[in-house]
């Protein structure tokens, strides 16, 4: 079995928290080795996954909390995102997903709906379970810096 | 983890400038300032982002609101001095072939 560590943080679902875990996952991700661009990526999709429970949780009325836990490894960080607030309806939210088509006209932009597509763009591997709430599950591995393989990474927009 | 916005009123263009971090909680305070300037008629709406160094999607929730509404009113929205990681958030979901941006830090041309 794998040696980890695991680092779990628990906030209310509120708007003020999600910064405080960006700052809490940019310390454990400098720790496991990643470089500024990758901190920052994972910064996004961390936010991101907080603010859909977040969101979630003020639309339903409900005060809940929100859990974080990191799985620290030597060659990648695990951060399972779970609220605990009953479950949304994910086929919903993977519609409502994806970049922006020039083909599209402006009046129907949407304003949300960007937020899982990042989280997929930026990370390595990401699995959501709807079962009991929702669970999101990210994985990120630390690159070695002479060599750049990511072009899985970026969507050109070229 | 905190935004700051101020609006410098020049000619018939608002300038506002911001820094600090866009998320879900100082989103809100954008659009807030953002969205009236851009309900003005004709009017031309430039927005400083030298000094923003974290933006996630809600902030790009807060531009998409603010273009919509500079087409209704026929104003006008730019996004200037993006820092790379800003600007790449643009461009992996597509937004930077609508909204009007003008990335690098700009010298003397256009």
């Amino acid at each position: 079995m794998e040696r980890f560590d695991f680092i779990e943080i628990k906030i209310p679902a509120k708007a003020e928290y999600v910064g405080v875990i960006r700052l809490t996952l940019s310390g454990i991700a400098n720790r496991i080795g990643f470089s500024y661009e990758d901190i920052e990526d994972l910064k996004v999709a961390v936010s991101e996954a907080i603010t859909n429970a977040v969101n979630h949780a003020y639309t339903e009325q409900d005060d809940g909390e929100i859990t974080i836990g990191f799985g620290v490894y030597e060659d990648r960080i695990e951060i399972m995102i779970a609220d605990h607030g009953g479950s949304f309806n994910l086929t919903e939210i993977k519609d409502g997903t994806g970049p922006y088509r020039s083909d599209e006209p402006v009046e129907t932009l949407r304003e949300g709906g960007f937020g899982l597509f990042l989280i997929e763009a930026l990370m390595d591997e990401v699995k959501i379970n709807n079962k009991y709430g929702v669970i999101v599950l990210m994985t990120k591995y630390v690159r070695e810096k002479e060599v750049d393989f990511d072009g899985d990474q970026i969507s050109t927009t070229q | 983890m905190n935004l700051t916005v101020n609006v410098v009123e020049e000619n018939e263009k608002s300038i506002l400038n911001v820094s600090g971090e866009i998320d879900i909680y100082t989103a809100p305070k954008l659009k807030e300032t953002l969205l009236p300037l851009t309900k003005v008629e004709g009017k031309t709406v430039e927005v400083n982002l030298e000094n923003v160094n974290y933006m996630d999607s809600t902030g790009l929730g807060v531009f998409i609101s603010a273009l919509k509404s500079t087409k209704e009113k026929k104003s006008k929205l730019t996004l200037i001095n993006l820092q790379d990681r800003v600007m790449r958030i643009f461009e992996i979901t597509g937004l930077d072939d609508v909204i009007d941006i003008k990335a690098a830090i700009r010298g003397g041309n256009e």
